[in-house]
């Protein structure tokens, strides 16, 4: 904001200066508080972008992980062909030979935003590679995050607030751990979403306006657009509003905000060709068209309270209005769910609201590691101070409550809990813990900062305090305390300490833990010196050059998006869980023998078997770490494959003591195959596995249906060849 | 862009050498060769023999495939190659010439550019010099597959080592016919003897097979200087083993190396009587049928064993229990009995691609005559078979018979009377057995190719790249049977077609034409997923044909469906009148008082 456009709204202050002359380029107290305060928000927009460059600095601009290979498929597919091609692509790559509705099975959003993006910069001749906008679409929508997280904390406390959440949101290794350069996943762009929708709504609940109301509906499109995690609103949101109707806050505000955002969210939620009429007939989206409900009998009964003016008989009418009411809510229910018409919680759902139940029904989900309980200890990873800095934060929402802070405090509660239940959902508890939290340290340092400043001002004149807020006149009059100013001042600099402490520690968590692209691996050679294993690249690579263009290749589901995106080979399965049954075939066939494993192979047309082997780099995340679930998958489906076969009491061992199946399933073939004659280790025998910490108990692996067709240098990922059925017999 | 030529044939010949007309290009070229390319050079297989014109004093022209027709000559290198082989010894069986091309590209690439260059100017001799002038040149396509670039060299004379390779070549038998996928008969065939005079004491047998245009060339098994392949490539299309005693081959052969051979789509006849060496048994073993572990055992039979039999052993046995299949032993039926005297085999039931081309009877036991027998014999009745012929995956046949007698003139010419039978045969059925079946075996016979694959959505002529849910369509294949000389329509009743996804949700029996094409229509199914055509023609003594197109199939797009739903009219009225209304309710409201 230049001098010259300031100038003219100068004389909204009270200065009876008669003219602007040369004392126009100096600015009043609210001027330069807007002018620090744009231009801090300015900077963390800009330290929001720059901070998750480090992946970029520490690596290369590539695409991060496994979702995000696939992303970037599709949205190549969707700049290539464009969105009528994209919206009904049958992608007969993936999912050998059932194949997958791929515009059907995704949400959009994202790939349409970088599509977007990428035309907007070529229709300005920067010719970009859709690559690159794909590598920082996440931060740049991480920077646009902070502007958000400013009105919202504006909105609900003050512009301090707001400042604070911006700066802290920026920063917040919970939000930057999914949101890097490179990782080009859906939550990337759904946090915004996330955050921009709530925003919007409180606000069109603070001030009753159909308009905002209707633009948080259009913020909840995008949302649903980008990510399934849409279900957190469309359930915290009725939620919200049946806290406000039991603590009496029903407001004409609400209604109108809620119904708006409802119905006119709800169509535009039906447009997104994966969620169709999930809104009118899931389980999970029951809740807000309950309270949708709900609230016109609220309004009706406002309605009837109004006209009746007896309260006897009003509350006669009250009593046989909510039976029926609640009779013809429950029977409808019942009968849609009993009819099939409404779909029940889906196992997702289900294990969110109880942690255990996906360890015992949906192993496919449990498997996941981001689907794990979330350890303490991520939580200091991710949170550092706004752990506790989020209480403090509660205590001062819950002392100035009003309709925005209690939609804060709700959002706060809530994701935490499902923070708590699975590690990927920290992201969601990452806004509301940076907004909670920005109120303590902006509430906390505003009276600290009155305390420091009203002693000193006392003496001039305390018959100008500021008594503007409350926290003044509480300093005010606590000052007979002893020592008040000099406290005041250490706790200053604490809480200066702290949030230098959070910026040091977030720094070093995105440039060390949360930069890398796991699909390049780095450790530390003897030497100190950074070593390199691009072996899936490598592996994919060689695929891509030297398999059939038909080939298929048979792999743990975690790599299918990459084999399909870099190697540009048909898999079996992917990360698109959605035939379980498909993924237990595959699970089937890496634990079973390999004279069993061939006829599967067979059935499915395989020509290729990749798996990833860490036993050489003691790379952790391989496939033998992975095994169990594979069997456990495996097993659900076909219970000829028994977990204890592949224990021995009740231990999962590679080594000598190893139980036979184990020994001699395929996928222990595959891994070890050759190994038994290495020496990874100076000092150890050969074939010591390095990620187990033992030397494998078969080391004279034979293998008779298969043949090494290639190993990476590392040995992190080696395929084999199916061979052909034997000629003679 | 690959550029490709089509020489047509020679238009007349200079100095010995042809010179082709490329129908392609329109121009009456020299030859095309890239010097710095050869190893690009990829030289369609059928081509048999190349004829190429060296133009005056070892010039070698090129053709420029970028720009017409300037011709870019270049010499030949004056400094001779050096290079650890000659090539006399490369060229000594100049068969399946053109991939002799392939084959020196992987000695080449170790070698620096003369030796390259010496290379091609070697081939253009061969070439040149080789067409005696009463062959036939076949056409010859030559691809290019890289851009080409103008070799850097200096003017270079050809050199000594070709006027003596050339020498070498001269020396040597003029070039054979190639087996191929065109013609599947095996042409070449190496007969392994353990003595030479099963040449002549089996002659009618091997005549029958010159006669139909075999070229056979006997060695003794244990030859020093055996091989069956040479850099990479066969040197024979067929293995006749008459060495039931060799236990090791000479030279490089050895088991595996027969397998490899078979394993190849190469074809076996392998013949063993009672002495046979681990090393054939082996070879048999690994083909599907176990002979009697007993060393001393013959094949018994007490009931129909031939009565000219007379040591009164039995052993000489007239079996007439042939395999039902007039593929394999000829439409003709074989009246006589055939004569069978040595060791008998089961087939391995694991195998299911072996079959029993000549039973043992019911009372036929396997042991030796000699002893008396102490515990019951190993193998009996019918499950000894006597012949037993296998087809391989890659329709490599083979025909392995426990008798080397069974081929032999005396048994050929000799009358048969079986016992208890009054009937006697001037002659026994062994001559025709073994010509039908080395029919079979050679490929004369039963071999079948499917080509001209098609599908198209009905009332369409392009081959779709994807298929729609519930379309229609047709599928067409046209199959041919080799008669020996040249390809003929099959005529079958029972080939079917499926669509396949895991498992065929479609199959359909093919009307056919009668001249080879079979074909049919159907629907999709109204299931996505990636398909395939398969068709799966397995018939006994046919080569098996297993083909499978990949095609996926789409669901509908999002504008493929009705637009309005006749059933759904009342809502659409319902939504419709309502929103007129609301529309009109509110402007009564609003503006009326």
């Amino acid at each position: 904001m230049g001098a010259t456009s300031v100038a003219s709204p100068a004389p909204l202050n009270s200065a009876p200066s008669s003219f602007p002359s040369l004392k126009a380029l100096k600015f009043t107290t609210k001027q330069q508080e807007l002018l620090i305060r744009v231009s801090a928000l300015a900077l963390i927009y800009v330290l929001a972008f720059v901070v998750r460059l480090f992946s970029v600095l520490r690596y290369e601009s590539m695409i991060h992980e496994f979702d995000p290979y696939f992303n970037y498929r599709t949205t190549l597919f969707l700049t290539k062909n464009g969105f009528s091609e994209f919206w009904n692509w049958f992608d007969s790559e993936s999912w050998y030979p059932l194949g997958r509705i791929i515009g059907g099975t995704l949400y959009p959003g994202l790939m349409v935003t970088a599509a977007l993006i990428h035309r907007i910069l070529h229709f300005f001749s920067f010719a970009v590679h859709i690559r690159e906008v794909c590598v920082l679409t996440a931060p740049f929508f991480a920077s646009n995050t902070t502007l958000v997280a400013y009105f919202f904390g504006k909105e609900i406390w003050d512009s301090g607030a707001g400042l604070v959440a911006a700066a802290l949101i920026a920063i917040c290794p919970g939000y930057i751990s999914r949101s890097v350069a490179g990782s080009y996943d859906n939550e990337g762009v759904a946090i915004f979403a996330l955050l921009l929708t709530f925003y919007l709504f409180v606000k069109a609940v603070n001030t009753g306006s159909l308009a905002w109301s209707l633009a948080s509906a259009f913020g909840y499109f995008y949302m649903v657009s980008a990510w399934g995690g849409y279900v957190f609103i469309i359930n915290l949101v009725p939620l919200y509003v049946l806290v406000l109707l039991v603590t009496g806050r029903y407001s004409m505000r609400l209604y109108v905000a809620y119904n708006c955002m409802y119905v006119v969210g709800m169509l535009l939620a039906m447009q997104i060709r994966f969620v169709g009429f999930q809104h009118v007939q899931s389980g999970e989206h029951m809740a807000a068209m309950g309270v949708f409900f709900l609230l016109q009998v609220f309004y009706f009964l406002d309605w009837v309270k109004y006209i009746l003016n007896d309260i006897k008989l009003f509350h006669s009418f009250l009593r046989i209005t909510l039976t029926c009411a609640i009779t013809v809510g429950v029977l409808a229910l019942s009968i849609g769910t009993a009819s099939g018409y409404i779909s029940p919680w889906t196992g997702r759902f289900y294990s969110l609201l109880d942690p255990t139940y996906a360890k015992d029904h949906i192993p496919i989900i449990a498997s996941v590691s981001e689907h794990q309980p979330t350890a303490w200890s991520s939580f200091m990873f991710d949170f550092h101070i706004l752990l506790f800095l989020f209480p403090a934060g509660l205590y001062f929402c819950f002392k100035r409550l009003s309709d925005a802070t209690i939609f804060v405090v709700m959002y706060g509660l809530t994701s935490m809990y499902f923070a708590g239940v699975m590690v990927r959902l920290i992201l969601v508890a990452a806004p509301a813990m940076c907004l909670v939290s920005s109120i303590a340290v902006s509430a906390t340092v505003k009276n600290l900062s009155s305390l420091v400043r009203a002693k000193s001002k006392s003496p001039q004149g305390s018959g100008k305090p500021l008594s503007g807020s409350k926290a003044a006149a509480k300093a005010s009059a606590d000052q007979s305390l002893p020592f008040q100013k000099n406290g005041a001042i250490a706790l200053l600099l604490g809480a200066l300490y702290l949030l230098c402490r959070y910026a040091i520690h977030c720094t070093w968590v995105t440039s060390e833990a949360y930069s890398s692209p796991s699909i390049v691996l780095a450790a530390r050679g003897h030497g100190g010196g950074r070593v390199i294993f691009d072996d899936y690249r490598e592996a994919y690579y060689w695929l891509r050059q030297n398999t059939p263009p038909d080939a298929k290749v048979m792999s743990w589901w975690d790599y299918g998006y990459q084999i399909t995106a870099m190697g540009n080979r048909t898999v079996i399965v992917d990360n698109n869980t959605w035939n379980n049954t498909h993924i237990a075939t595959v699970g089937r066939a890496m634990s079973s023998y390999e004279h069993e494993a061939y006829e599967i192979m067979l059935s499915l047309d395989v020509n290729y078997v990749l798996v990833v082997f860490g036993g050489v780099t003691g790379y952790s995340s391989d496939d033998i770490n992975k095994f169990l679930w594979m069997v456990r998958i495996g097993g659900g489906v076909f219970p000829v494959i028994k977990e204890p076969d592949y224990l021995v009491n009740g231990e999962f061992r590679v080594d000598k003591g190893a139980a036979p199946k184990m020994l001699n399933c395929l996928m222990y073939k595959l891994c070890y195959y050759r190994f038994g004659e290495m020496t990874t280790e100076y000092g150890k025998p050969p074939g010591y596995d390095r990620v187990r910490g033992v030397e494998i108990g078969n080391k004279d692996i034979k293998l008779e249906y298969l043949e090494e067709a290639f190993t990476t240098s590392n040995w992190i990922v080696r395929i084999y060849k199916v061979k052909p059925p034997k000629n003679r017999w | 862009m690959v550029p490709s030529c089509h020489p047509s044939g020679p238009s007349h010949l200079v100095h010995n050498f042809s010179v082709f007309t490329c129908n392609a290009c329109d121009l009456s070229f020299k030859y095309l060769f890239r010097l710095d390319l050869l190893t690009d050079l990829v030289v369609a297989k059928h081509a048999r023999r190349l004829a190429i014109s060296i133009p005056p004093r070892g010039r070698l022209s090129t053709l420029n495939d970028d720009a017409p027709p300037s011709h870019l000559t270049t010499t030949l290198p004056h400094r001779p190659a050096v290079h650890p082989l000659t090539f006399a010894d490369r060229f000594s069986s100049r068969s399946k010439i053109v991939f002799h091309y392939l084959r020196c590209n992987l000695i080449y690439t170790k070698v620096p550019f003369n030796a390259q260059t010496t290379l091609v100017s070697a081939l253009v001799f061969l070439f040149g010099s080789q067409t005696p002038p009463h062959t036939k040149i076949a056409p010859v396509e030559i691809q290019i597959l890289k851009p080409y670039r103008a070799p850097s060299m200096a003017k270079q004379r050809p050199s000594l080592l070709l006027l003596l390779s050339l020498i070498s070549l001269l020396l040597s038998p003029p070039p054979a016919f190639s087996f191929s996928d065109e013609s599947p008969t095996a042409r070449r065939i190496l007969v392994l003897v353990d003595d030479l005079a099963l040449r002549s004491s089996h002659s009618i047998f091997f005549d029958s097979l010159v006669s139909r245009g075999y070229q056979l060339e006997f060695k003794l098994a244990d030859d020093p200087s055996l091989s069956l392949q040479r850099y990479g490539q066969f040197l024979y299309d067929g293995l006749v083993l008459f060495a039931p005693s060799v236990s090791r081959f000479g030279g490089s052969l050895d088991q595996s190396k027969v397998l490899e051979f078979v394993d190849a789509g190469h074809d076996l006849i392998l013949a063993v009587d009672s002495n046979a060496s681990d090393l054939v048994r082996g070879i048999a073993t690994d083909s599907g049928a176990d002979f009697d572990e007993d060393p001393e055992a013959v094949v018994i039979d007490h009931l129909s064993y031939a009565v000219s039999d007379a040591d009164g052993d039995h052993t000489l046995i007239a079996s007439d229990n042939l395999i039902k299949s007039n593929v394999i032993l000829g439409d003709k039926a074989i009246e006589a009995p055939i004569l069978f005297r040595g060791i008998g085999h089961s087939v391995n039931p694991a195998n299911t691609l072996v079959l029993k081309a000549l039973t043992a009877s019911p009372s036929a036991y396997s042991a030796n005559p000699k002893t008396k027998l102490s515990s019951p014999p190993s193998l009996t009745g019918s499950s000894i078979s006597l012949v037993s012929v296998m087809q391989a995956r890659n329709n490599a046949r083979v025909l392995i018979s426990g008798s080397l007698e069974l081929f032999s003139n005396r048994f050929l010419r000799s009358s048969v009377q079986k016992a208890g039978s009054k009937t006697i045969y001037d002659k026994s059925g062994n001559e025709q057995f073994v010509t039908e079946a080395a029919k079979w075996v050679f490929h004369e016979r039963g071999h079948l190719k499917a080509v001209n694959v098609k599908h198209n959505k009905v009332g369409e002529t392009t081959e779709p790249g994807i298929y729609r849910i519930n379309d229609d369509l047709e599928y067409s294949v046209e199959i041919y049977e080799w008669s020996g000389k040249r390809w003929e329509p099959y005529v079958a009743d029972d080939v079917q077609v499926q669509f396949f996804m895991m498992s065929p949700y479609v199959l359909k029996t093919m009307s056919t034409n009668k001249k080879g094409l079979y074909s049919t229509s159907f629907k999709v199914p109204d299931v996505y997923g990636v398909f395939q055509f398969k068709v799966e023609y397995e018939r006994l003594g046919y080569t098996s044909l297993s083909l499978a197109k990949q095609i996926p199939v789409r669901p509908f797009r999002h504008n493929e469906y009705e637009r309005f739903i006749p059933a759904a009219f009342p809502y659409y009225a319902a939504s419709f009148s309502t929103m007129g209304a609301f529309f009109i309710f509110s402007i009564v409201y609003l503006y009326h008082k």
